[in-house]
């Protein structure tokens, strides 16, 4: 894949250049965003964003694993653990421009 | 909980903000998550998770109601990985 990495700080860019506030609370609303996401999934709700995708947790019970090194057989602790399912609208769209040309030389294709 | 119920929730905590312009940034958080993936690009969130793109290769599937063989095109599905800090979170 063309390996470049988005963090936090493009996505406060991105609401700063979008709406008229600060780059200060730009930084800030993005991360009121991902709390309100996390502390919504820690409360074990479903997070539905339409047209990108959905966040669940899923509970997983005990299961016996082994260490790959030794070969032992380990217990696997029952825990929860999060899925995300990407909406179609998202699966289209990342296919729409990867698919032509696979991926590594669309990097400067992004805004198509 | 919903985007628009997300929406709702910021628009309640910062009541200096339009509703209109909450909705605006919530939407742009996620559409430029989308570009980015859309370039093939990682998005890294720390404490909070990884969105990626793998790429599957061309396969030959099988149409489960006849069996004839298909043939299944190169693919690219988005991924999540939780960060390490909400996995913790989210089993205590």
């Amino acid at each position: 894949m063309a390996g470049n990495t988005v963090t936090r700080a493009q996505l406060s860019e991105a609401v700063y250049q979008e709406v008229g506030l600060s780059r200060h609370e730009s930084a800030q609303l993005v991360e009121s965003v991902l709390g309100r996401i996390a502390d919504a999934l820690t409360d074990g709700e479903s997070v539905k964003i339409s047209s990108f995708g959905s966040f669940s947790v899923r509970q997983k019970g005990q299961r016996i694993g082994r260490n790959p090194k030794t070969g032992s057989e380990v217990p696997i602790l029952p825990r929860k653990v999060l899925v995300f399912r990407a909406s179609h609208v998202l699966k289209n769209r990342i296919n729409e421009l990867l698919g032509r040309g696979g991926g590594g030389d669309l990097i400067d294709e992004g805004e198509g | 909980m919903t985007k628009s119920e997300l929406i709702q929730h910021l628009a309640e905590m910062n009541p200096h903000l339009y509703q209109r312009d909450v909705e605006r940034i919530v939407s742009t958080i996620f559409d430029e998550i989308t570009e980015a993936l859309s370039r093939g690009d990682r998005v890294e969130l720390r404490g909070f998770g990884a969105f990626s793109v793998k790429r599957r290769g061309p396969r030959v599937g099988r149409n489960p109601r006849t069996g004839a063989a298909v043939e299944v095109g190169e693919k690219f599905i988005p991924f999540f990985k939780a960060g390490k800090e909400l996995r913790e979170r989210i089993n205590n």
